[in-house]
């Protein structure tokens, strides 16, 4: 008994498991003493999310940027870089894309590589500056990022309220485009002859109504692409070497400074794709007046962490904090609780992913325990 | 043996698990009050863990612990520390940027009222101990401006200043200068003279015949014996220690001193703060020779490794290995260049500790044509090259090329990373202190190695804080003071004498 | 071996809930339901989102109506949102703010056999289920307008706004000509400072502008600008001068400091809205705009900073507006002619 209960609190997958229970059964304990039935709060929770293809579509829909700025943020922690700027790289992601995104009008098979590229450039351009500042000067990506962060804010408000991309009567610019869009059937699905399909198939035609779009198979290519990048590639090596020593690494020929950039630069472009693929993939395909951060890079941090790093984990941890972010309206919609109970939740997780740390500890007492009774 | 108060420390029966690896089994030691006892063992055999379970950092799973004739559970080093043991562990653990007082009294500090730190009376304090046992020290100096030998001081006056009355030292002399190392034989025996008790550990069995009583000897986290030491010859401690014969005199044939491969000339360089710290240092290496560089630490060595392998930018003077400038380039053209470095500080700059003993196999190469291809590992052949590496130099445990590194003991570490620098076939091989921390089997091992890399031709640079091991090794000897080269001698000239005098700055008359 | 078991159990514990979770829920016809997405400002903005809210529960009150609320994070929630508000056998669904405007009009055509209706926004062209409802904010603009000019001992009085839309420069316009107005009565020449935050949440910037403009000699600021309008009465509080509020009555915030407010009553507006629409009054691709005759903008009935000659002026200003004496202008055009007909001082700056 203890010996598998050792084997099981070894694993990392099991603290994760705990700490997702734990920040359940906290938000349970916060939901009753406000005055809410858990059991029913988890109930919406749960229709919210999987009671129907729609709303799977939208939590995956909701799960991909975070699942992606999430991969960036893990990838920069694989060097050693703590990339709090995936809020900004994606805030310029987005900018770039919906520049081009209405000033071009190509067709679909170029217009949408394009809105892509422009979204990637502009998130590595930014994580660039952030790497040729620690390579160069030495200063602390964190606190470059961090301001970054801002100036993309704002850049944001301004560009949005600019001609010619301003609507009037809105927070934001035009939409880009259709021809940019990569919403999968965004055509079909008003037409006709897709009335009478969804029709009779209710399922999928429930699940097209929402914007589903690539984004999440480009999220899982990702996440594979990078797991075999950072694995099995000379580029790959090359980065860890210098994550894990920096003054080894530099011994062996490797580059510290370039890697450090490069770094910053994928994982910026990451951040840009994220947003790229938003503004291609659903409503409102525009950018606009940000009153305070969106956190699509903000959670982005929690969803790698949960993972641990793990780029595979952030499919799942990705999908998680989607699930979360959508379906906990529902709490709030059907129970009447508020949906900060939400943020609680996610973060107690986090908090408790922290603390597994003492996981493996236990499991260690649990072995000496088990030997001196037996 | 009963519990006896004539005994500082009695150890009896202390086994320990890590999982399911028994670290110790049944080992025993006791230490006789006022005495410097010695625990001998190879890398891995357990001594340090022994002494972690006495200062109370592990917990023994059996066993029992006495001090002074009295049974006593030491479960965490709070516990130790009141009944008077001090422990001043292998890395130091100061803060680098406050003082030597402020780092002896940190965690003790002494406060008047309301909080208030009361620096003069915890200075006169230290100053006191400094006194008493010869520890020369400046209280106000910052540890990141001292020498490593003062650091190690600073560790002892920390234990002293919490009441330690038993003290272990875990490998005091590794990163001593030979000076340095009589030093602090001369304060143990200040030490013990004033009624303390010191257990060191250690695999040199120079220092235990020239500073301890007794020696305990642990191989493989067993007991095997205590003896006292005037009565065993270092050749006996050592076959106990290893548990077969071995040499301790290298043994090697003469020199076939080849062309001048490898040759520096009037190397100027600054150190971070912008003072210069090597002045126009010239030396010249010839194929099939070992140059041995001795010198006291801190006089250069660190900074013309760096400046060789292009850490450092020279101020002027070149580096031209086979007459080809390579200073002020790139580590990479070091490298490509034919030069092959065992650099010193094993941890930090020769491996990646979470990289698995195959990766590190192939840290200098993975870009080679033979382990990628556009850019994609080819896994299977560094599987074979780390597999035949790990044959080839005896690297144990046996089939660990998929495990991380850091589990590897300090001498299987260091074993990869020859077989590393040597498969690169370099026309020069620079060795920085290459058995710094190996016990006597490694070392025999590493000299072994470097002799046949003589042998076959290469040019070898053996840069070494101990000057017995340049001495055991060297071909041709250049003494390091102050930046520059200032004598080269051939090994038959050289003696311990007349290096000595040169490495304090000397110089030698006709 | 284990990611694959992980894998595997996440996409059939998914496929499992598609199969089973299914059973689509029937309408309950007796209830009559509606519900309002907010923007991102929250449910609890202390303003606009806030006072729909309000509105709604009060139109539940009275007419046994079920209600309930979808509070938006992102601009990338509120056509999600909308999706979900139709789920939910809704009769009639709001989108509070004027961001909601392209997303009512996405969702609208999608579900034609709902009611969808906007407050402060109207959606051009509208599908024929939708409902816009806007105000006339020139309106109390010019009374507070009028009462910053009529108020004023320094004869310089300050605007602060948000972002330049439409919307906003309602207010702009209709404050300017309000202080002109006043500064005619009073036979003067009144300054009027205007700046924007850029930002409707940004507290700080909007507290550095309303310094700026009481360093200069302002004694009355009237900002339309939000949450960051907090920044403005923070300001008034600090250099002890009068500030003018906006939305809904928000003296609470600095009783001795806030001289009035411009009242949008969305709370009103949402409750008459829904009130006609549960009616059954067919009210699909009209816009609906309420001012001051409908009751659905004004000032508090109790000014305590005012002193009670302003407010019967005030009053009787307000009844010149009702009565269709006064146009308050909304756009520069209007305002220009505004000041030219009636030979009016203009003091923008």
């Amino acid at each position: 008994m203890n010996r598998t209960m050792e084997k099981l609190l070894k694993k990392p997958i099991t603290a994760t498991i705990v700490s997702i229970i734990l920040g359940f059964i906290v938000a349970a304990l916060i939901l009753t003493a406000a005055g809410y039935n858990p059991l029913e709060a988890f109930g919406a929770l749960l229709r919210g999310t999987m009671g129907r293809p729609k709303y799977v579509a939208n939590v995956l829909i909701k799960g991909t940027p975070i699942i992606i700025t999430g991969l960036s943020i893990a990838f920069a922690y694989k060097m050693g870089l703590f990339n709090i700027g995936a809020e900004g790289q994606y805030i310029v992601g987005s900018i770039a894309a919906t520049i081009v995104g209405i000033l071009c009008d190509f067709p679909p098979a170029i217009q949408i590589p394009l809105i892509i590229i422009a979204g990637m450039a502009a998130g590595a351009l930014y994580g660039g500056i952030a790497g040729y500042l620690k390579a160069r000067f030495g200063i602390n990506e964190v606190i470059t990022t961090i301001m970054l962060n801002w100036i993309a804010l704002y850049l944001c408000n301004f560009i949005s309220q600019i001609a010619p991309f301003y609507k009037t009567g809105t927070t934001g610019t035009y939409a880009i485009n259709e021809s940019g869009f990569t919403v999968l059937f965004s055509k079909w699905k008003t037409s006709e002859a897709a009335a009478d399909f969804i029709a009779g198939h209710p399922l999928i035609g429930d699940m097209m109504r929402t914007d589903f779009n690539i984004g999440i198979f480009v999220a899982v290519l990702l996440a594979v692409g990078i797991t075999f990048f950072l694995n099995y590639t000379a580029k790959g090596y090359e980065l860890r070497a210098v994550g894990f020593n920096k003054e080894g690494a530099e011994f062996a020929g490797i580059s510290v400074k370039k890697n450090i950039i490069h770094t910053m630069l994928i994982a910026g472009a990451l951040a840009g794709l994220a947003a790229a693929l938003n503004i291609t993939g659903i409503n409102p395909h525009n950018i606009s007046h940000l009153a305070m951060f969106e956190q699509n890079g903000m959670n982005g941090i929690a969803v790698a962490f949960i993972a641990g790093g793990s780029p595979i984990g952030c499919i799942f941890s990705g999908l998680l904090f989607g699930g979360l972010l959508y379906g906990g309206q529902s709490i709030q919609y059907e129970v009447g609780a508020p949906s900060e109970i939400i943020n609680i939740m996610i973060g107690t997780i986090v908090f408790f992913v922290a603390l597994t740390k003492i996981l493996p500890t236990l499991a260690e007492y649990l072995a000496k325990r088990g030997e001196t009774n037996a | 043996m009963e519990n006896n108060s004539a005994y500082a420390v009695q150890m009896k029966d202390i086994t320990i698990r890590f999982g399911s690896y028994c670290a110790l089994n049944k080992v025993r030691l006791d230490v006789k009050k006022g005495s410097v006892h010695a625990i001998l063992g190879e890398n891995g055999a357990g001594k340090t863990t022994l002494m972690n379970i006495l200062y109370g950092l592990y917990q023994k799973d059996s066993g029992e612990i006495s001090l002074y004739g009295k049974t006593e559970e030491i479960r965490n080093p709070s516990m130790a520390i009141a009944k008077g043991i001090g422990m001043v562990h292998q890395h130091f653990m100061l803060v680098e940027n406050f003082t030597v007082t402020q780092n002896i009294i940190l965690g003790m500090e002494t406060v008047k009222g309301a909080g208030i730190l009361d620096m003069r009376s915890a200075r006169q304090e230290v100053e006191d101990i400094v006194k008493r046992y010869g520890l020369q020290v400046d209280p106000d100096a910052l540890i990141s401006d001292i020498s490593v030998g003062m650091q190690q001081r600073v560790e002892i006056l920390k234990a002293l200043y919490r009441g330690a009355e038993i003290l272990i030292l875990d490998e005091p002399t590794a990163v001593l200068t030979p000076q340095e190392i009589d030093e602090l034989i001369g304060i143990m025996k200040k030490l013990i003279s004033d009624g303390k008790t010191i257990i060191i550990i250690t695999h040199k069995l120079k220092e235990i015949k020239k500073s301890a009583d007794y020696c305990t000897i642990i191989r493989r986290g067993e007991y095997v014996d205590t003896v006292a030491v005037k009565d065993v010859s270092q050749e006996e401690l050592a076959s106990m220690m290893v548990g077969r014969k071995v040499r301790l005199e290298v043994e090697k044939g003469p020199a076939k001193r080849g062309e001048v491969i490898f040759e520096v000339s009037d190397l100027d360089a600054m150190d971070e703060r912008g003072v210069k710290v090597l002045k126009r240092l010239s030396i010249r290496v010839r194929g099939g020779e070992i140059f041995g560089i001795a010198g006291v630490d801190g006089n250069g060595q660190k900074e013309l490794v760096e400046v060789i392998t292009n850490l450092r930018k020279a101020e002027s003077g070149t580096v031209k290995i086979h007459g080809r400038e390579i200073q002020n380039t790139t580590t990479r053209n070091t490298m490509d260049s034919g030069i092959s470095t065992i650099h010193e500080d094993r941890q930090k700059r020769g491996i990646i500790p979470d990289f698995t003993v195959a990766d590190n196999v192939v840290l200098d190469t993975f870009r080679s044509g033979r382990f990628s291809s556009k850019g994609i590992l080819n896994k299977k052949a560094i599987g074979e090259a780390a597999e035949n590496l790990l044959k080839e130099y005896d690297v144990r445990p046996n089939g660990c090329k998929d495990l991380l590194i850091r589990g590897l003991s300090g001498g299987n570490q260091q074993k990869v990373i020859i077989g590393r620098e040597i498969a690169n076939d370099p026309d020069l091989l620079i060795a920085v202190q290459p058995t710094r921390g190996l016990d006597v089997g490694a070392i025999e091992y590493v000299h072994k190695t470097l002799i046949r890399e003589r042998d076959k031709g290469k040019a070898i640079l053996l840069i070494s804080l101990e000057l017995d091991e340049v001495l055991a090794l060297a071909d041709t000897i250049g003494v390091i003071y102050d930046g520059a080269v200032n004598a080269v001698l051939d090994r038959k000239e050289a003696n311990e004498e007349n290096i000595g005098l040169l490495m304090a700055g000397g110089t030698l008359h006709e | 071996m284990k990611k694959k078991g992980v894998l595997f159990a996440a996409i059939s514990g998914s496929a499992l809930m598609l199969l089973t979770g299914c059973s689509i829920p029937q309408k309950d016809t007796t209830k009559y339901k509606v519900a309002m997405i907010t923007d991102t400002g929250g449910v609890n903005d202390q303003a606009f989102n806030q006072l729909a809210w309000e509105g709604l529960q009060k139109f539940s009150e009275e007419s046994g109506a079920e209600v309930s609320y979808i509070e938006s994070k992102q601009a990338s929630d509120y056509v999600t949102n909308m999706d979900r508000a139709t789920d939910g056998f809704n009769d009639l669904i709001w989108g509070t703010g004027f961001a909601m405007a392209d997303p009512i009009v996405t969702i609208s055509k999608l579900n034609p056999d709902i009611s969808f209706a906007l407050i402060d926004n109207q959606v051009p062209d509208a599908p024929f289920n939708v409902t816009s409802v806007v105000f006339r904010a020139e309106e109390p603009s010019f009374i507070v307008g009028y009462i910053a000019g009529k108020t004023t001992k320094t004869d310089k009085v300050g605007y602060v706004g948000a972002v330049r839309t439409d919307t906003s420069m309602q207010f702009e316009y209709g404050y300017a000509a309000g202080v002109a107005y006043a500064a005619d009565e009073l036979g003067k020449e009144i300054e009027i400072q205007m700046q924007m935050t850029e930002s409707y949440a940004d507290a700080a910037k909007a507290k550095a502008v309303a310094s700026k403009m009481y360093s200069s000699g302002c004694d009355v600021i009237f900002h339309s600008a939000g949450g960051a309008g907090y920044g403005v009465i923070e300001a008034a509080k600090e250099w002890d001068r009068y500030v003018i509020g906006v939305d809904k009555d928000q003296s609470y915030l600095a009783p001795d400091h806030v001289l009035t407010s411009a009242l949008k009553k969305v709370d009103v507006a949402i409750g008459l809205v829904s009130g006609r629409v549960m009616d059954g009054e067919d009210l699909g691709g009209e816009t609906l705009s309420y001012g001051l005759k409908e009751g659905c903008v004004g000032i508090p009935e109790n000014n305590p900073n005012l002193t009670p000659e302003v407010q019967q002026a005030a009053m009787e200003v307000m009844e010149q507006i009702h009565n269709g004496e006064i146009i308050p202008p909304k756009t520069e055009e209007q305002y220009q002619e505004f000041l030219s007909e009636r030979g009016l001082y203009d003091g923008k700056q």
